[in-house]
């Protein structure tokens, strides 16, 4: 489909991305640790005992996959709704204005996920704040600043906890 | 739930841990506390559910993951609950969430975030959900992600 064709574009201008060649050790960290990183003095000496490797490969690695995007970071994933509120929100907005009310909406530091997404309702994105009015305020804002309506989709329950899940069987 | 310490804690690591032998001790000289403080606060956020895992955070998009599908379902509000549950054990979804409707445009209360290397294995995934819903699936739809505008962790500083 037409809509998918620049984001294809953009990986493939780094090939490396495009088709991930990442050794078994790569691997085996990447499946084996998205959860229970040690709580320990040296966490990455721990985990490359366990991996029967050095610690200096570890970091080595971890700084490579995190550099190339691979892994966005190691470190704590926070429950949103336990520090502070949250809200999954969705606008429909014309093709020829997302690009605009796209970055509006990214701009707000209150947003840290914006996804464009093929539907009617075409921008999804997550806003979190430090409770129910300040997280009001900001879906207010949004609508007035660009004039159209943000559909407001909170969490009413959740049925699963994101551990990670296999990236390689 | 969280005090000042806790919140400093929070803010020096949700960008993520410095790559370091001593990781804990780094967070510690900036929050200002020792390394087993840090760690033990990070203990009790991890037991309390504040923080849902300690690990490396995939971007699958980059991992060749390219078929991430946000499958929404109308069920009966009776039913959610079940049927929630056992969406979300499926080892092929990575969230599943009772949202609200927001009738007319909007009819779906469940959504279940689909994982695949490509379209048509999260297709095959959320014929998988159909099938397991059977007549209790009163109409679904698949948003495919066409972009990513923005991702970041949580930022916590974000409203001080």
């Amino acid at each position: 489909m037409a809509t998918v064709a620049p984001v294809l574009k953009h990986y493939a201008r780094k090939p490396s991305m495009a088709q991930p060649r990442l050794s078994e050790l790569e691997k085996r960290l990447l499946n084996a640790w998205q959860k229970g990183f040690p709580l320990t003095p040296t966490p990455y000496a721990d985990i490359a005992r366990k991996l029967g490797t050095n610690e200096a490969l570890v970091l080595s690695i971890l700084e490579k996959l995190q550099e190339q995007g691979y892994i966005s970071r190691v470190g704590p994933v926070f429950t949103p709704r336990k520090v502070g509120v949250s809200t999954l929100a969705a606008m429909a907005v014309p093709e020829d204005e997302l690009e605009a009310v796209a970055s509006l909406v990214s701009s707000y530091e209150e947003v840290n996920h914006n996804y464009e997404r093929e539907h009617h309702f075409n921008l999804w994105f997550v806003v979190t704040a430090e409770d129910e009015a300040k997280l009001q305020q900001v879906l207010e804002e949004m609508e007035k600043r660009t004039g159209y309506p943000v559909m407001d989709l909170p969490l009413e329950q959740q049925y699963h906890i994101d551990l990670g899940f296999p990236l390689w069987c | 739930m969280i005090d000042t310490l806790d919140r400093a804690i929070i803010e020096a690591t949700q960008a993520g841990l410095p790559l370091v032998a001593e990781p804990y001790e780094a967070v510690a000289e900036s929050v200002g506390c020792s390394a087993g403080e840090v760690m033990s606060r990070m203990q009790r956020m991890l037991e309390q559910g504040i923080i849902r895992r300690i690990g490396a955070v995939p971007n699958h998009y980059v991992l060749g993951f390219r078929g991430n599908g946000m499958s929404v379902w109308d069920v009966p509000d009776k039913k959610i609950a079940h049927y929630g549950r056992l969406i979300g054990e499926l080892d092929f979804v990575s969230h599943a969430y009772h949202r609200p409707r927001h009738l007319p445009h909007w009819p779906y209360n469940l959504f279940a975030m689909v994982h695949g290397r490509d379209r048509e294995e999260v297709m095959e995934k959320v014929e998988q959900i159909a099938r397991l819903l059977g007549k209790d699936n009163r109409g679904h739809q698949v948003l495919f992600s066409t972009r990513i505008l923005k991702k970041t962790g949580l930022r916590l500083g974000a409203s001080r």
